[in-house]
């Protein structure tokens, strides 16, 4: 993180409200302290995150004292996008990686932290740690900077950027560990609790606002849930669980039999679709 | 998963104090790497539902092993991989058993990868090669193997894979076995274990094989848990090299950075490497409370008694030992780019936290990775290795990179295309640095020009052969001199027939030619001379290396801009004819490229006008200007 501070005019750190992102703030606040973080957070916002997220997204940039850039791609809301009737993959790509896009280009950031891991996902365990993108933000895995040992390779053109990962070598496990160990606030949503739930095609939505509409069928229940991963709330499934503290959720995830991105419909709405969303300039 | 801990705290506690080995598989196409490590998650039973059902799905769909679970498909994460069926690029891969926790680099075996293969090398501490059984130690194995080493390290696991296929036969191992011990001998790794072992069956991969019971070592994965490789980087003399400067505010200036060697302790006295400067460790800063003392692989803000001019690159060291300053080097080099490294040509050098620029003075030996013999040339090719003298635009502090990999190893970035281009790992600094001294005079530049009545610069002309280059810089010259300048010309074809008699036109020769010619350039600029060099110079980077050399303002660069076609179409040396003809290799602009100035001061469209006008325009140019 100090390396892209001291090398990089314009720094960004992509903030997505979820464990990682807070375990990867975390760790910004430890890196440049005393000073504070030389760099603005930026969440892209769908609109369809859970309320409970943007709460905790707010309290945390004024907690710390740091600047937030909330970006929302107006033009995507003027076409009436949404998870339930575009489809996850056109919400997905509008809302998320065109709006991405549109906010790395409004700012002329040329580096930007992200949160991802390499255990999560197949395309992304071949990331690399300082990974190069054009200046059209796509990625090319066959193209990219050999890393060796720490000494990362941040040339770039004006146009071009960098993505960050400085949480690439962290597993799951290590994440909560990590949490538990410093104490980092974590949005409550992660907790059991009981949620107003409604099962749809095999995975548990909750009906965060009336904006999403019932089909036939289909009733709301309260169910003992959490969630393994955050993400826009109609999109995102809730797993049964009764673990409502951090030592819950450990114990919990050495029983688990399921990765954490089950719960994202966005992976498997095509084959290899992480990889296509990559290359596209989604994180 | 494992069993729900019954303690968690203390299930904790054993996890941090688990080590951690990071390795890396590496093998030849084919030899089944993938397959081991997807052997090595499902055993251990790490893998998810959700995967296992996905690799059931998969392996139905492009498996190799007729319906049985393709190991090699959960690990393979790109499309084009799955579909060709190697590894293309690093995987990282994290497994824990009870005693330890694991990285795994999966690197491919093909051989256009080899870079690949040292970048998940330069992260690791062990490796696993592995060898089909039924082909043994082929030439790839040896690459590889020698490649391992020459990133430091320091043990390695020979791993005979697909012993099933020869029947689990004991003599075909011994065999490959003392194949790989004899070429491995002069490697010197400080560990070697060979193990028989199938990845798609599992035998001596997590348990001892009931199929090979004359072998009677530890499975891979037991050995794997138990090996020391600690490098003891702690009790090294102590290196941090400085990262970033935080200074939030007037009262507080620390360094930030992560300790690569040794350690630090409050009170105790650091020197900057390069300025020899010494001061006290007054913090330890940390965001959860300072510290008294620190170590190697912590990341740490450092505040030193004293006000000391301390920038990023810098080095905080032990004033016992402190690391060597030098800016020439001998080294290792392993190349990884598609166009060949050039002698000569500047690239930009990264070590720990400095980037500067510099080029490589001289092509010692190629490394012949099969047998390890040394081979002449003057360029590296990818994937070639390479033993290089370095030659940086300024001092920085090292160690060699067999004591320290953070304080040796080195990048090497292409200054246009901002790519990895190599990488290279210090030897020893050359003693020459240090002893030639620049010679002070007293009658300098100034003076010189200043008795001409003329600002000194060099024209440089680029263009194509036949584009008009010789023909306006003569006429420029003369016009200069009638009007009582003192110059000189440097023209292409007349130095190659003296001081660049000994260089042929192969990319490597012309970037000499350049630099030869620039260096001349610039000690007639000293001199106090208008230099007007007309050469085709087909290159930007060895243009901007003579534009690096001479002083603000003093590199003027004119581009002849003459379309091929009527360059052709002239041909007054009638050497076109023969380049199209094949008489004459490696002609710009037929079979060796010619890239166009970005930036040049001046450009001239010789279809516009005659050449008169133009040597008109470059006098008037200068005059504008107060050169002449």
């Amino acid at each position: 993180m100090r390396e892209v501070a001291a090398e990089f005019a314009h720094p960004v750190m992509l903030y997505s409200i979820g464990k990682d992102s807070s375990v990867m703030l975390h760790l910004a606040m430890k890196a440049f302290f005393p000073a504070k973080p030389p760099f603005p957070l930026l969440h892209v916002d769908t609109t369809w995150k859970f309320r409970e997220m943007i709460a905790f997204r707010d309290a945390t940039a004024k907690r710390l004292g740091l600047d937030l850039l909330v970006h929302v791609n107006e033009d995507g809301l003027r076409r009436g996008i949404n998870p339930f009737d575009s489809g996850s993959s056109l919400h997905t790509q509008v809302m998320k990686t065109e709006a991405l896009k549109q906010a790395l280009d409004k700012y002329g950031f040329d580096a930007a932290f992200g949160g991802a891991r390499r255990d999560e996902e197949k395309s992304r365990a071949k990331e690399r740690i300082f990974s190069f993108r054009t200046a059209t933000h796509a990625w090319d895995p066959k193209n990219q900077r050999p890393e060796l040992w720490r000494v990362y390779n941040t040339r770039i053109n004006r146009g071009e950027s960098i993505r960050v990962f400085p949480l690439s070598n962290w597993t799951e496990l290590d994440i909560w560990q990590y949490i538990m160990a410093e104490s980092i606030p974590i949005v409550p949503l992660y907790f059991a609790k009981k949620r107003p739930i409604v099962e749809r095609d095999g995975a548990l939505i909750m009906v965060d606002d009336d904006r999403m509409k019932l089909k036939p069928g289909e009733k709301v229940e309260e169910r003992m849930v959490r969630f393994r991963t955050l993400g826009c709330y109609p999109l995102t499934g809730a797993i049964e669980s009764s673990a409502a503290s951090l030592e819950d959720i450990v114990t919990e995830m050495f029983t688990a039999r399921t990765s954490e991105r089950q719960g994202r419909l966005i992976d498997t709405d095509e084959r290899a679709s992480m990889e296509k969303k990559k290359k596209e300039g989604y994180f | 998963m494992n069993a729900p801990p019954k303690d968690l705290n203390k299930f904790l506690a054993d996890q941090e104090k688990k080590t951690l080995l990071r390795f890396l598989t590496c093998g030849s196409v084919d030899d089944g790497k993938s397959t081991l490590i997807g052997r090595l998650l499902y055993d251990s039973k790490l893998l998810f539902d959700d995967h296992i059902q996905a690799l059931e799905r998969d392996s139905r769909k492009h498996g190799t092993t007729g319906g049985d679970i393709d190991f090699a498909l959960l690990v393979d994460g790109l499309e084009a991989e799955r579909e060709q069926g190697i590894t293309i690029d690093v995987a990282y891969r994290f497994f824990a058993t009870d005693k330890r926790k694991f990285i795994v680099a999966d690197t491919p075996g093909h051989e256009q990868y080899t870079r690949n293969m040292a970048t998940g090398a330069s992260n690791s501490d062990l490796a696993v090669i592995l060898v089909d059984a039924r082909k043994g130690v082929l030439t790839q194995t040896r690459r590889h193997a020698y490649i391992v080493s020459l990133l430091g390290i320091r043990h390695v696991v020979l791993a005979v894979n697909k012993i099933d296929l020869v029947d689990f036969s004991e003599p075909v191992f011994d065999l490959i076995s003392k194949e790989f011990s004899v070429f491995a001998e002069r490697l010197g790794f400080a560990s070697q274990v060979h193990i028989p072992i199938s990845a798609r069956f599992g035998d001596n991969v997590i348990a001892r094989s009931e199929k090979t019971p004359w072998y009677q070592g530890p499975p891979l994965l037991d050995y794997l848990e138990t090996i020391n490789v600690d490098s003891a980087l702690a009790s090294k003399p102590f290196r941090m090299p400085v990262q970033w400067v935080n200074r939030p505010n007037l009262d507080f200036r620390g360094f930030a950075g992560t300790i690569v060697g040794g350690r630090v302790k409050k009170g105790e006295t650091v020197t900057v490497a390069k300025s020899g400067r010494n001061s006290k460790v007054a913090r330890i800063v940390t965001a959860d409370g300072d510290l008294e003392a620190a170590s190697a692989g912590e990341a740490v803000t450092v505040v030193l008694t004293d006000e000391v001019d301390i920038s990023r690159g810098d080095v905080l060291s032990a004033p016992g030992s402190r690391p060597e300053v030098s800016d020439q080097f001998a080294a290792h080099l392993l190349w990884m780019a598609e166009e060949e490294m050039l002698p000569g040509r500047p690239y930009l050098i990264k070590l720990a936290t400095t980037t500067a620029s510099g080029a490589i003075t001289s092509l010692k030996h190629k490394t012949d990775v099969n047998t390890l013999e040394h081979l002449a040339g003057r360029t590296l090719h990818l994937n070639e290795v390479g033993y290089i003298n370095l030659s940086l635009s300024q001092p920085i502090a090292f160690d060699p990179y067999t004591d320290n990999r953070d304080m040796g190893g080195f990048i090497v970035i292409d200054r246009y295309t901002n790519a990895t281009v190599g990488a290279g790992m210090i030897d020893f600094g050359l003693r020459r640095a240090t002893n030639v001294h620049w010679q002070a005079l007293d009658v300098n530049k100034d003076v010189r020009a200043a008795q001409k009545g003329q600002k000194p610069a060099v024209l440089w002309f680029t263009g194509l052969s036949g584009s008009g280059k010789s023909t306006i810089a003569n006429l420029v010259e003369g016009k200069l001199h009638s009007n009582g300048r003192h110059t000189y010309l440097l023209d292409g074809d007349n130095v190659r027939h003296g001081l660049n008699r000994d260089l042929g036109f192969t990319d490597a020769d012309r970037v000499e030619n350049i630099r030869r010619v620039a260096e001349a350039a610039k000690l007639f600029v000293d001199a106090g001379l208008i230099v007007l060099v007309s050469f085709i110079s087909p290159f930007r980077s060895e243009r901007r290396l003579a534009r690096e050399l001479m002083g603000p303002g003093e590199f003027i660069e004119i581009f002849v801009d003459t379309p091929i076609e009527e360059c052709m179409k002239r041909d007054p040396k009638g050497l076109y004819i023969k380049a199209k003809a094949g008489e004459i290799r490696n002609f710009t602009g037929i079979d060796s490229p010619y890239e166009e100035p970005e930036n040049a001061e001046l450009t001239i469209k010789t279809m516009e006008a005659e050449p008169a006008v133009h040597a008109t325009n470059v006098v008037s140019w200068l005059e504008e200007r107060g050169y002449v």
